[in-house]
């Protein structure tokens, strides 16, 4: 069997078979016991937030509503050349006719009317006058139709029908990327002026930009006294860093409102101190500087620990040798403490941006109007417009960003290099 | 200060704590190109007098000269000393070259060529040529202690200090790194100041070794004198192996005394070193290889009869534990050869030694 071993390229047992089948076979018993283990975690995860996240991303691109509720109409579309410059032959509007009819019987068309005013404001109201008479109408339809409205006359307005005909649409993200058709069909970004989300993708990025930079520095010198200072003091610090987690973040937020407030007491104390009058008092909450100072706060400890743990590994002896070889204490800094911590930074850093990208209710409390951040917008189209698509195109695009920013950390960084405590 | 001494440390005291002092009142001269070793039990106070001598502490009390300069106000990367950490802490994000380049590099007196001379230079005296591509976590440990002497050196300082630097490599390892220290000592002419708590260590390669504990230097002398003369219990008991008695000084004469033993088991005739004089307590010394096994009755001062109560044999050495004169932990060294005669656990023999062999030192 040794020379057997020896001569061939697969190693095998002394029974012959394989080594690599036979090491599987003997851990298959702990490998099922060990998947048995993870099971119910597995499973929990999969129901309640793999396939919400799965039924998200199909929202935000379905569109079944139109192609349902208007079966005829989209049917009889499809002939019809959008770019011919004529509006839709006859059939097209009997058609439309008997959808508009059966609509407003089962009381979907107006669900129609509400979704394509997403795309062109006025058409909900252009559905509800319609669809009231649709039954009333007279052959020919297509007089019929425009007489009621003139907007039927329009081309524009069937170019949009006929553009979310399908069962799936882009739409929602054209909004959530601030694009629009052009009357020619292509896709442009709208005016710099009437831009919302891109704008509102900036700030949330910046914000947490600055909010992520805002921790680093506060956090680095805290870490730093955390991992010399002697165990016994190093631990009652560690509590005080680790005490807001254990408060109620609304608790948390609320106290920075009480504090920053006009009638507040920092703005009591300038004003007490004469440094500002009574009516210079500085809006500091329900604004920007309201969403970073408090989120700068709660997301604090989320920098320290990850700095702390890697500044914990890296000996005193490092300092010492850099500077017993000449370094002075700023070059010994630079050239040796820094570049040992810079996994920490990354950890820290990628943790506390991706929270704030994410992050709801300190904006929503001390946001103000532009203070406000995407997940603001996402829970206002979930929970007062109605626009689920485009809560969850929205939902997608930030989905899409932390991913890509995750992929490039793990380029530069590395992704093992990461050290959480 | 005395114009011989390189480093100095004149009447130095250190307190983490303002209430115990680690080092009381140190006084010690190095001498230009010595290896000098500072050994003692951990607690002494030898690494503090490393520590402040690299500038990492501050005496609390009393100065540190080096080169006849006053050095307690040069922060630690003014001193021009080089150090091998414990734990050699090379820098893990630096590769080999990058590690031994740094102290150059800071120093901007040096083109970038010279370094990379310098480097290569430094890599072929450790024997690592090859290695000036790789990260200190790729090397073993030996390698690494290479590194570290390597960047120690690189910068030609005057003073190189070692702390502990060989207590993480196995046996055989650290005697070939003790014979390496040694000669690179000896080629470059440096001065080195070598702590560690291993005394075969400090043997194999000190001009001078200064035994600390309790923060004293408790005596300071080349291995031999160390060896063979220790002037007190803790050292004689810390170097090398030692058995001992403890007595009644009774009468001194010629340098010598006779010390009645605590257990009324006889009196020792001993060379007097270190006693508090007639009537005070006192501690023998004897090297276990300085006893004679079944001497001539007459031929030496001491002879008393004692019971063989365990053999270890040991190959070039039989190592014999008996009981003598109410003392059963007397170690005696049989050397293994047929001059000898065989001994059995149980057997009853007779053993003596020299007056002068017999050390009688501080209770």
């Amino acid at each position: 069997m040794v020379e057997n071993v020896a001569t061939t390229d697969i190693v095998k047992t002394a029974d012959g078979i394989p080594l690599k089948i036979s090491l599987a076979k003997a851990q298959r018993r702990s490998k099922i016991r060990g998947m048995m283990l993870v099971l119910p975690l597995f499973a929990f995860i999969l129901l309640t937030f793999f396939v919400p996240i799965f039924d998200m991303l199909l929202r935000s691109v379905e569109n079944h509503l139109v192609p349902d509720v208007l079966e005829h109409t989209t049917r009889e579309l499809v002939n019809w050349d959008d770019r011919s410059g004529e509006l839709p032959p006859e059939e097209v509007f009997a058609a439309a006719k008997l959808d508009f009819e059966k609509g407003h019987s089962e009381r979907t068309i107006l669900r129609v009317g509400r979704r394509l005013n997403y795309e062109v404001p006025g058409f909900a109201s252009l559905f509800r006058k319609t669809a009231r008479r649709a039954k009333n109408f007279e052959s020919p339809y297509k007089e019929a139709f425009i007489e009621r409205d003139k907007r039927w006359g329009e081309i524009d307005t069937w170019r949009l029908i006929k553009r979310e005909a399908g069962a799936f649409t882009m739409s929602y993200y054209f909004s959530a990327l601030d694009l629009e058709y052009s009357p020619e069909g292509n896709v442009n970004f709208k005016d710099k002026d009437s831009r919302i989300y891109l704008k509102l993708f900036w700030r949330t990025l910046s914000l947490s930009a600055l909010i992520t930079l805002l921790c680093l520095t506060l956090a680095y010198p805290i870490a730093y006294l955390l991992s010399t200072l002697p165990l016994r003091i190093s631990n009652l610090l560690m509590i005080l860093v680790l005490l807001p987690f254990w408060t109620s973040l609304l608790v948390r937020t609320t106290s920075w409102i009480a504090l920053l407030q006009q009638e507040g007491v920092i703005n009591d104390l300038l004003v007490g101190l004469g440094l500002i009058t009574d009516d210079g008092r500085l809006a500091m909450i329900h604004n920007a500087m309201g969403t970073v100072v408090a989120m700068t706060h709660i997301l604090l400890p989320f920098m320290v620990l990850p700095l702390y743990s890697v500044m914990k590994t890296i000996p005193p002896s490092y300092m010492r040798a850099a500077k017993n070889l000449g370094a002075t204490p700023t070059v010994a800094f630079i050239r040796v403490y820094f570049p040992n911590t810079v996994s920490g930074i990354g950890a820290g850093s990628i943790l506390v941006f991706i929270i704030s990208i994410g992050y709801y209710i300190t904006p929503a409390l001390v946001g103000g109007t532009d203070g406000t951040l995407i997940s603001n917008f996402i829970a206002y189209h979930m929970s007062s417009s109605l626009n689920w698509g485009l809560a969850a195109s929205l939902g997608v695009l930030l989905l899409i960003l932390v991913l890509m920013l995750y992929y490039l950390y793990d380029r530069v960084v590395g992704i093992d290099n990461m050290k959480f405590s | 200060m005395s114009d011989s001494a390189f480093v100095q440390f004149s009447e130095v005291q250190k307190s983490y704590d303002g209430e115990t002092l680690v080092v009381k009142n140190l006084n010690l001269n190095i001498g230009r190109g010595e290896f000098v070793t500072m050994l003692g039990p951990s607690g002494s106070g030898k690494t503090t007098c490393l520590m402040m001598l690299a500038g990492f502490e501050t005496a609390t009390h009393g100065e540190i000269y080096l080169d006849g300069n006053g050095i307690n106000n040069v922060a630690p990367h003014k001193r021009d000393i080089g150090m091998v950490f414990q734990n050699y802490a090379l820098f893990p994000h630096m590769t080999v070259a990058e590690n031994i380049a740094f102290p150059l590099e800071v120093r901007k007196t040096y083109s970038k060529t010279d370094i990379q001379e310098r480097v290569v230079k430094a890599l072929e005296m450790v024997k690592l040529p090859e290695f000036g591509t790789r990260r200190p976590a790729q090397l073993s440990g030996g390698q690494q202690q290479r590194v570290a002497l390597a960047r120690s050196l690189v910068f030609e300082p005057k003073l190189v200090l070692l702390d502990e630097p060989l207590g993480a490599l196995d046996k055989n390892l650290r005697e070939e790194m003790q014979y390496e220290l040694k000669h690179i000592h000896e080629n470059l002419g440096l001065t080195m100041v070598f702590v560690t708590h291993d005394q075969s260590e400090a043997l194999t390669m000190s001009d001078r070794i200064a035994v600390f504990d309790d923060g004293i230097i408790q005596q300071i002398d080349t291995p031999s004198e160390l060896y063979e003369k220790p002037q007190n219990a803790f050292v004689a008991y810390f170097i090398g192996e030692n058995n001992r008695f403890t007595g009644i000084v009774k009468s001194e004469k010629n340098g010598q005394c006779s010390v009645e033993l605590d257990n009324g088991q006889g009196v020792v005739i001993a060379n007097n070193i270190n006693t508090k004089g007639v009537e005070k307590p006192t501690t023998l010394s004897l090297r276990p290889e300085r006893v004679c096994l079944n001497p001539e009755v007459g031929s030496l001062p001491n002879i008393f009869n004692a019971k063989v109560e365990e053999l270890i044999y040991l190959g070039d050495h039989i190592r014999s534990r008996v009981s003598i004169a109410g003392n059963d932990e007397f170690i005696v060294k049989i050397p293994n050869s047929n001059l000898h005669d065989q001994l059995s656990e149980g057997q009853n023999v007779s053993l003596g030694w020299s007056a002068e062999d017999c050390r009688a030192l501080d209770a």
